[in-house]
Formats: C-alpha cells, structure tokens, sequence
C-alpha cells in the first residue's frame, strides 16, 4: 500500500468515526414492523405517528439529556416473527437500545424472549422493549420480563372495559361471539364468556364461533346466522379485510344492534363503512380523538394531518410511548443504563396528552389508562379518519380501566 | 325454513357470481389449453376500475366502461403477450399467466394503495328489497341475479345460435380443421380472450360493493375458479352454471348450520374422549362444518376427478 492510499483510508475512517460519534448524539429508536406485505398500511401508519411524535414532543422541545435528540429508525420485519429476530439482532449491532414493535402479538412474544436472553448474556447492552399495540395478555403475565413494557390496553383489559358498559346495558339479553381462528380470535372469545359470565349471568351466548381467517369470501351465511339468532349485540376481534367482509354483511343483512370491535377504524375501513356504520359500529380502546380532550391534543392532531394528509392517529398511545420513555430517560439521567431507565419507567404516572392517566404497573408493566367505548359516527367530529368525515367519538368511559385486575406475573429485577 | 329459504337466494347469489367469473374462464382453458391463473385478477381490475369511475360519474357508466376496459386489455394481453409465448408450449404460457396475476396485483397495489377502497352500491339500489323473518335481503342482490343471468342468456344466445358462436364451438375442438376452413383462428381465440376477460370484469364491477375492493380479492377467489370449471367441464356453458351453484349453496349451507363432528362421531357410534386436551384426536373432535366449509369444494373437485374426469357436463377429459 502506497503512502498516499494510506493517507487516503486513514482520512476515511477519520470521517466515519467523526459521523459515527456526531450521531451518537441522537438517541435511536428502532422501530420494528410490518413495511411491505399485506399489512404496510398499518406499519407505515404506526412509523409516521412515532416520526411526527419523537420530532413534536421530544426534538421540538430541546430533546432529553441537555440535547438529545429522539431518533426512528425503520425495521421492515414482513410480520414474520423469524425476520423480526433478524432485524431485532441488526438494531442491536448498530447500537440500538430501545426496541418499539407492535403489530401481531406473535412477533411481540418472540421479541420479548429474544430479548430477554439478550440482556442476561450482554448485561453492557442491555435494550428495552416498547410494546404499543400487541395485546396477547400472556405478554404481561406468564411471559413477562423486566425489559417488555406494553402501552395499550390488553385484550382483556379491553373486554373488560367493554363488558362493564355491556352490564350496565338492560336491553342486551343475547350477545354473538364471532371471530378469526387464530389465537386473538380464541382469546377474545374466551375473554367475552368468562366475563360476561361473571358480570351479567343473564346474558346468553346465542353463538359463538370462529371462521378460517383471511379465507371467507362472503360473510352473508354468517350474517343471516347471527340475525337468525336474535341477538341484542354482537362482539368481534376481526381486522382487516375480514372485519369490512363481515360488518358489511352483518349490517346489508339488517343487524341494526351495536356491533362491538376491537379494530374497526381507520386504513380504509372508517371510509369502508361510512353511513352504514353509523350507530351499529362500536370500538372499545385507549386515547380520545373526539371531542379533542384538550387543546393541544386538538392542536397535535391537526399538526399531524397538516405533515400526513393521508394517514390517521389511529394508535394514539404512540404519543404516551414516546413522552414516557422522555421521561424515564430524563429520570434516569442517562440513555445508556437500561435498568436505570426502566426502572424510572415502571411505576410512573403520566398525564397522557389525550385526556388520561397513565401508569405503568410496577407488577406486570402494563399500562393502565382511560378505556373508551368509541362509536363510529359523523356527528361532532374534530378528527375523521380516512378522510371521510367519519371517525371516533367517546360514548362512555371506563376511568383506569383493570387498573386491580389480577397478573400472574413474577417480575424478575436485575440484581 | 325461514333461514333455509334465506340461505337459497343467498347461495344462487354467490353461485351466479362465480359464474360470470368461470364462464370466460372455461372457454378460454378449453380452447387454448390455457390456465389463466391471471383470470380473477382481471376481476379485481374491473372492481377496481368501476371504483375509480364511479368516483368521477357514479355506478352506472362503470359498469358498462370498466368492463370495456378490462376487455381491451385482456384481448391485448392475448395478442402481444400469450401468442408470442403461445408458440413455446403450454408451461411458458402457465408461468406467464402467473407472472400476470402477480404484475396485476402488484400494480393495483401500486396505484390504489394497500387498504380497503370504499366502492359503494348505487344509492337507488341501496334499499332492502324484502325480509325473511328479520333477515334483510338487499336490492342490490337481486340486481346482481338478474345480472347474471342476462349475461348467461346472451352467452348462450350467442354460442349456439349465432353463426360466431358456431365457430367458437368448432374452434373449441377442431382448431386446425376450421382454420382450414378459411376462419381467422387466432382472432378468435383474441376474441374469446377478450370477452372472458370482460366477464370477469363485469364480476368485479358488481361484486366490489359486496364482497369489498382490496388488494386481496383477486386471490380469496383465484382457486376457487379453477375448481368449478373442472367440476362443471371444461367449455360447457351449462357445466359452468351447474357447478357454480352446486359450490355456491355448498358454501353458504356449510356456513350456515353449526353441525359439530362432535355430533356426528357420536352418531357413529364413537366415544367422546374424557380428557379432551390431552387426546391426539382433539381437532378432529372440535372441528365444525362451518370451519371445514372452505375446503368442501376442493374435496368435490376430487371426487368428481375420480367418479367423473371430464366434469358434470363436459364432453372430453381434462
């Protein structure tokens, strides 16, 4: 090698460590989901609002740490639980400490794992898991761990919410159990049955079934069976394609009783259903888009739809995620000692921008937060969805939902 | 009773349907040996199509220009693409059909986004046309049947009292004898393409409000076509319709009676296993007509390549 090809490298790798150490100043996020594939939509959707959220809330406001700014850094792990350990070990080697994940909740319990073999063998590079939308309730009970926190409410903190609305509901003597044959679809099921056993043993289960998922092309049978039924209301945990195939049908049948739904809104399905939806469609979930609880929740929005006129904040907690882990890091004092951070952020309270408390139980780390049951309505809304003029409005509240319900969690500290 | 009737009108409903997706199909298969995997896509398009006019001039114009369009474009297809690959043999043209239908998807995807469109039924239609006890039948169904079977009359007007229709006939199984007769072969076969392809077009257009427009209608509904051609028979007509509604009521009665093979086991005489979650059999046990619905026509195609290999009502074997 030549002196001047010596000069040469030895200026290059000058200038990779000086970017390398400038960028050391951003605190990474890496943000692991579904980007290509059938389920883009919702990926890409779930990465504007960490962007818009990490810029508005952290970068905005002079960043953590005297600086720091919050970074995203995008994932594409195709819902693949397999491809997702790929890109979960390719974060980690770019020197990524906190994970953000939270399509389907195979992909969360492999993360959740993985990581925590990870931290036991590499205790200098130890990483947090953010989980804001995997809602498989093992992942706060028998699989939990010290570095997994989930923000959103899970899938029995849901029907547990919406079975107490349901029991204060006189006119509901039949309820119909419908939803995919997989794993959510079972545990939504089992859910609904034990509980409204236990809170309304009036109430029968006229049905209660499962249907192959992504494969029925026309729900029509289904429907007719459920109107056959006579059933007062009807429960499901369909997504995508499924739950516009069965809403549609259910509601074209002549079904003009609540509909209640965990995934119902937004990516084309608010548009979907537009006036039919009207008054039979329900959800129950966190955060509260309308009425705007406060104004800057209204201001945050509008500025969201201002930079992405085609998407929706349609996971609301992403700003809980973002402003919680600010704060831990604050607390902490440092982005580098994961049990600092995580231990600041178990417990915590924080006063959510949209309207709620929400805490971090120290048992499980689950978050425990305000759960409304939202109808699908034209009427008083600040912020449609899909830009149809339909979207989501708060009829009732359940303050600190489960905030005493029972976890089979034995959360272990690191010593 | 009620639901029965229900279930009927439901099942001729989703049967027509699958007619006007397989009556191209099987012309086109039995005439050029083509599988045109590309088929449904070509129904997607149509749906698609009909939405993106629909939001310029409403529902009416779309059903007439999207299948149009859809038409143009099949028979195009069929004569810059299949007919250069035509000459090749039959698995280069397999595999470019599957290219197709993979393009097709890819683009629609491209142009229209991942998620849900919301392609709506024409207001005037928007109405129940009537009840049976409780359960609303909308107008917009009975729209669809008669749809479908004005486009099973003129067909069959067409291919067997037309002298165009005579020639497909002959074409269908004597190609290079009515070639020698003068007629132009390959325009026909570009034809056929063309109309097929338009039927499919027309499925969509009037299936999109129904069934949903989203990226991934073409292949909920990809393989079930191909069965019912083969149980119908390849090029026969009435083959198609008879088999499209022997799968269409297939489908709906399976998924509308809850019968469990719990029942049924009991019925033969077998023993509920005591401890159900530890037992090897326990799927089996749990399973219901309403979740082995999906496979019923596959398990039809089987029986009807074993029994019958040239389908209901078709005159050579496949």
């Amino acid at each position: 090698m030549n002196k001047f090809a010596k000069l040469l490298m030895g200026a290059a790798i000058a200038g990779l460590s000086a970017t390398a150490s400038f960028a050391a100043d951003n605190i990474k996020i890496a943000f692991i989901d579904p980007l290509s594939g059938p389920f883009a939509a919702t990926g890409k959707q779930g990465l504007a609002q960490y962007e818009f959220a990490a810029n508005e809330l952290v970068n905005k406001k002079g960043g953590v740490l005297g600086g720091a700014n919050f970074e995203i850094v995008a994932f594409d792990n195709k819902i693949s639980p397999k491809e997702s350990l790929i890109q979960l070990q390719v974060a980690i080697d770019q020197g990524i400490r906190f994970i953000a994940q939270g399509n389907s909740s195979g992909v969360a319990n492999a993360l959740t794992d993985a990581i925590k073999k990870h931290n036991r063998r590499n205790p200098d590079k130890r990483v947090i898991f953010l989980n804001y939308s995997a809602v498989d309730p093992a992942l706060t009970n028998d699989k939990c761990n010290f570095w997994h926190f989930r923000f959103d409410a899970n899938a029995d903190i849901k029907m547990d919410a919406l079975t107490d609305i349901i029991k204060k509901n006189e006119g509901i003597k039949k309820v119909y159990l419908i939803g995919q044959d997989y794993s959510f679809g079972k545990a939504v099921a089992a859910a609904a049955v034990k509980m409204l056993g236990a809170k309304r043993p009036d109430i029968e289960i006229v049905g209660n079934e499962l249907h192959p998922i992504g494969k029925v092309k026309d729900f029509t049978p289904y429907a007719r069976k459920i109107i056959a039924s006579g059933a007062d209301a009807m429960i499901t945990g369909n997504w995508g394609a499924d739950m516009v195939g069965l809403g549609k049908s259910v509601i074209s049948a002549g079904f003009k009783k609540p509909i209640y739904t965990y995934y119902a809104a937004s990516d084309g399905i608010t548009k979907t259903f537009g006036s039919d939806g009207e008054g039979v469609l329900k959800l129950v979930g966190e955060g509260q888009l309308n009425p705007p609880p406060n104004d800057r929740a209204d201001a945050y929005v509008k500025a969201f739809k201002a930079k992405n006129p085609d998407t929706d904040i349609g996971q609301p907690r992403i700003a809980n995620v973002i402003e919680m882990l600010a704060r831990a890091i604050e607390d902490a004092g440092t982005a580098d000692d994961m049990v600092k951070v995580a231990t600041a952020l178990e417990g915590m309270e924080h006063d959510s921008i949209w309207g709620t408390k929400v805490k971090i139980r120290e048992s499980d780390h689950q978050a425990i937060q305000n759960v409304h049951i939202l109808a699908h309505t034209k009427n008083d809304i600040a912020h449609d969805f899909d830009n149809s003029g339909f979207g989501l409005k708060v009829e009732s509240t359940v303050d600190m939902a489960s905030a005493e319900s029972p976890t089979t969690c034995k959360m272990k500290r690191p010593e | 009773m009620s639901l029965f009737i229900v279930n009927i009108l439901d099942g001729l409903v989703t049967g027509l349907l699958l007619f006007m997706l397989c009556s191209g199909l099987t012309l086109i298969f039995s005439m050029m040996g083509v599988l045109n995997f590309a088929h449904a896509s070509f129904y997607m398009l149509g749906a698609y199509f009909a939405y993106q006019i629909s939001t310029y001039v409403g529902f009416w114009p779309g059903l007439i220009i999207a299948p149009v369009i859809v038409g143009v474009l099949g028979a195009l297809i069929e004569r810059y693409g299949l007919r250069r690959v035509h000459q090749y043999g039959h698995v280069p043209e397999l595999i470019f059909t599957f290219g197709l239908a993979l393009l097709i998807e890819e683009v629609v995807q491209f142009l229209w986004g991942k998620s849900q469109k919301a392609y709506e039924e024409p207001a005037i239609l928007d109405f129940t046309a009537f009840s049976i006890a409780g359960n609303a039948f909308p107008a917009y169904k009975v729209f669809m049947i008669f749809v479908a079977i004005g486009i099973f009359l003129v067909l069959l007007y067409i291919l067997t009292k037309t002298r165009v229709g005579m020639i497909i006939q002959a074409a269908l199984t004597y190609p290079n004898t009515v070639q020698n007769l003068g007629h132009n072969v390959p325009l026909v076969f570009m034809g056929v393409f063309g109309v097929g392809t338009a039927m499919a077009g027309v499925a969509g257009v009037i299936a999109g409000p129904v069934l949903g427009t989203f990226p991934g209608m073409a292949f909920l509904l990809g393989s079930i076509v191909f069965v019912t051609i083969v149980v119908g028979g390849l090029g026969s007509l009435w083959g198609a319709l008879l088999a499209s509604l022997l799968i269409g009521w297939l489908q709906t009665f399976a998924a509308s009676y809850n019968v469990r093979m719990e029942d049924i086991l009991v019925a033969l005489g077998m023993e509920k296993p005591v401890d159900l979650a530890s037992s090897a059999l326990r799927d089996l046990w749990t399973l219901t007509l309403p979740q082995i619905g999906p496979i019923l026509p596959y398990l039809l195609m089987v029986l009807i390549l074993i029994v019958r290999p040239q389908g209901l009502l078709g005159k050579r074997e496949t």
